[in-house]
């Protein structure tokens, strides 16, 4: 077990420095010249020589690799060109907002979708079932811009029933300040007893949220079916039906259980895809997290930001694809002997 | 169920196939789906009421008309037929998606052929190279590459294909390590047939079933990454009727004339769907044991 762990960390930090090159080459080589794009369309030869040698791109491409490498390591991930700021403290002062949207996103995506799945597989081609499915295969579709565009329509200019843009009412902050600790205002509204604040910001969570979970609601649901109806016909399963076990615990318990190592295996994938995805959702709710900043950035051609949100994001991948792997392990033992 | 297998399946390919969709009524709904759209796009200058508003016409004067018997989904902010454009749409993000995968398809088969069926250091380098390229999700890789490029939708078309090939050079060479260590390919090299003829004659037919299955799943998740991308600003350009691009243009209206951004996302909604049910019900007839991943 404990070699499998070494061997897993191991692997994932080889991966984190494959990333980090990986983006090294999609800002400096791909672009063409950065020191021309650095310096505008009206710079003069001279001064593009000057953001060469600044930006140290006239020093040979490993050297180049070696100071990005280093310089990320050390936590400079290079200067916002729109805020400014250095990026990583951007990153880490949006990141919590995005964080939690997903978070929530998720576990309301398990909450329905595993109930969902093991409807779905245990009347397999009935009305129900086909409902379900139809309806996962629409999640996994949607463009969630649109989702978003047309949710605010419909709940907002329509019915007024939910609030669509930010995070809480922000004149909540005159009345009931709300104190700081995770910057996840959900977690610091309940932490500090701040009902007023957890009340607005969960009226406020509702809608990004839900956009957010629909695909991974729709992954999740599919996953649970397709892995319930695999494990039914399997011996032990069958074993507990015929020793007369309520069908409800044959499903709800031992079916579910052999389910649920494929779930967790697809949460981590659903995790980034979904954080992804929150670039396309937060500007559209004014949620101030990482999507709205790499989609300022984007339209600012911010090319440090990006490529900084893109070296976060998928770090964040990594490291979720490491802790579902050592779960596994840990739920399964046969994992780690492979 | 055993009594389903063990009935002849009726002669003929129509027969065969009609009993296949019969089996399969999703499958069927999708095959059904997917025509509509590629029909829509090969005769859209045939079935567009106004097909000069695909791209450049502009009538100042009927701008953000509501639905109507002239206009069936409205005008947008230049007075463009709303219904024309996305007819043409179904010509464009489509044809992103084909490119992609043909691309991808073309780069990842045979790195994954030769991963597989050599193994040794060429296995490891490209398969450490994939794990890079799979730490990122595919819609955030192919923004970062479509940033530093200019926005055009032949970018789009590259910056998505270089963060899907490696999902095929990982797949295929799953199944070309497997098929390089059965019997027959022992055999044929024993007796001395160059690697080139086993690769072709061998190894790629009998590893292929499952990436036809995994590129037609992917057909809906090349067009809603090409959409983001355009919505946000870093695909099509106007006046291409790019779907995602006219939501995007849409957006500042929305509030008022919902028409401009309910019509061509509900066309990528509609296309996403079409190739998710054919892919699924592909999968379910050429490959019934797998258990879906992505």
């Amino acid at each position: 077990m404990i070699r499998y762990v070494v061997r897993r960390v191991a692997l994932a930090i080889l991966v984190v420095a494959g990333v980090v090159v990986l983006t090294f080459v999609i800002a400096r080589v791909v672009p063409g010249d950065p020191a021309v794009s650095w310096a505008g369309p009206h710079a003069s030869r001279a001064e593009i020589a000057r953001v060469r040698h600044d930006l140290g791109l006239d020093r040979p491409l490993p050297v180049q690799i070696g100071r990005y490498f280093i310089g990320v390591l050390g936590g400079d991930w290079g200067t916002s060109i729109h805020t400014h700021r250095p990026v990583l403290s951007d990153i880490m002062d949006r990141a919590p907002a995005s964080i939690e949207l997903v978070l929530v996103a998720l576990l309301f995506s398990l909450v329905v979708g595993i109930p969902l799945g093991l409807v779905s597989a245990k009347w397999p081609g009935k009305t129900a079932d086909g409902v379900i499915r139809v309806g996962a295969v629409l999640g996994v579709s949607m463009p969630a811009f649109w989702l978003a565009l047309i949710l605010q329509l419909v709940f907002f200019q329509r019915l007024h029933l939910l609030p669509v843009a930010g995070q809480y009412d922000p004149n909540l902050d005159y009345t009931h300040p709300l104190t700081q600790y995770t910057r996840m205002v959900l977690v610091d509204a309940l932490v500090t007893g701040n009902w007023s604040v957890l009340r607005s910001a969960a009226a406020h969570v509702v809608l990004p949220a839900l956009v957010i979970a629909s695909y991974p609601l729709g992954v999740i649901t599919r996953m649970v079916r397709a892995s319930v109806l695999d494990s039914v016909g399997e011996d032990h399963v069958r074993m507990v039906r015929s020793l007369g076990f309520p069908e409800r615990s044959v499903f709800g318990r031992f079916a579910l259980k052999l389910a649920l190592n494929p779930v967790i295996a697809v949460v981590a994938l659903v995790f980034a895809y979904s954080l992804a995805n929150t670039f396309l959702v937060e500007a559209i709710f004014d949620w101030p997290g990482l999507g709205s900043y790499a989609a300022d950035s984007i339209s600012s051609l911010d090319t440090p930001a990006i490529v900084g949100v893109t070296l976060f994001v998928a770090i964040v991948y990594v490291l979720a694809n490491l802790i579902v792997d050592l779960v596994q392990a840990w739920l399964d033992p046969r994992i780690a002997l492979r | 169920m055993i009594e389903q297998a063990l009935t002849p399946t009726p002669a003929g390919r129509p027969a065969r196939l009609a009993a296949v969709l019969r089996r399969n009524p999703l499958l069927t709904v999708g095959a059904a789906l997917s025509l509509i759209v590629v029909l829509a796009g090969l005769f859209a200058p045939i079935l567009a009421p106004h097909p000069a508003d695909a791209y450049v016409a502009t009538h100042p004067t009927e701008t953000l008309l509501p639905p109507s018997g002239l206009h069936p989904f409205g005008t947008d902010q230049l007075g463009r037929d709303i219904l024309t454009r996305v007819l043409y749409g179904a010509r464009i993000s489509p044809l992103i998606a084909v490119l992609v995968l043909l691309i991808a398809c073309v780069v990842g088969i045979p790195l994954g052929i030769a991963a597989g069926y050599f193994g040794g250091l060429i296995d490891d380098v490209l398969m450490r190279i994939t794990d890079v390229f799979l730490a990122f999700p595919a819609l955030l890789l192919a923004l970062a590459f479509a940033a530093v490029l200019s926005p055009s939708i032949g970018n789009t078309t590259l910056a998505i294909a270089l963060t899907w090939w490696p999902w095929y050079t990982r797949l295929v060479r799953g199944q070309a390590a497997s098929v390089a260590g059965r019997q027959y390919v022992e055999a044929a090299r024993a007796l001395g047939v160059p690697h080139r003829r086993i690769l072709l004659r061998h190894v790629l037919p009998n590893s292929i079933t499952p990436l036809i299955v995994q590129v037609s799943l992917d057909v809906s998740a090349v067009i809603l990454t090409a959409s983001a991308l355009s919505f946000l600003g870093l695909g099509a350009q106007d006046p291409t009727p790019d779907w995602g691009l006219m939501v995007s243009q849409g957006q500042s209206y929305f509030t008022t004339q919902w028409w401009l951004v309910t019509f061509p996302g509900a066309a990528i909604l509609l296309t996403a769907v079409a190739f998710n049910l054919l892919g699924d019900g592909l999968r379910d007839v050429l490959d019934p044991r797998r258990v879906p991943t992505r």
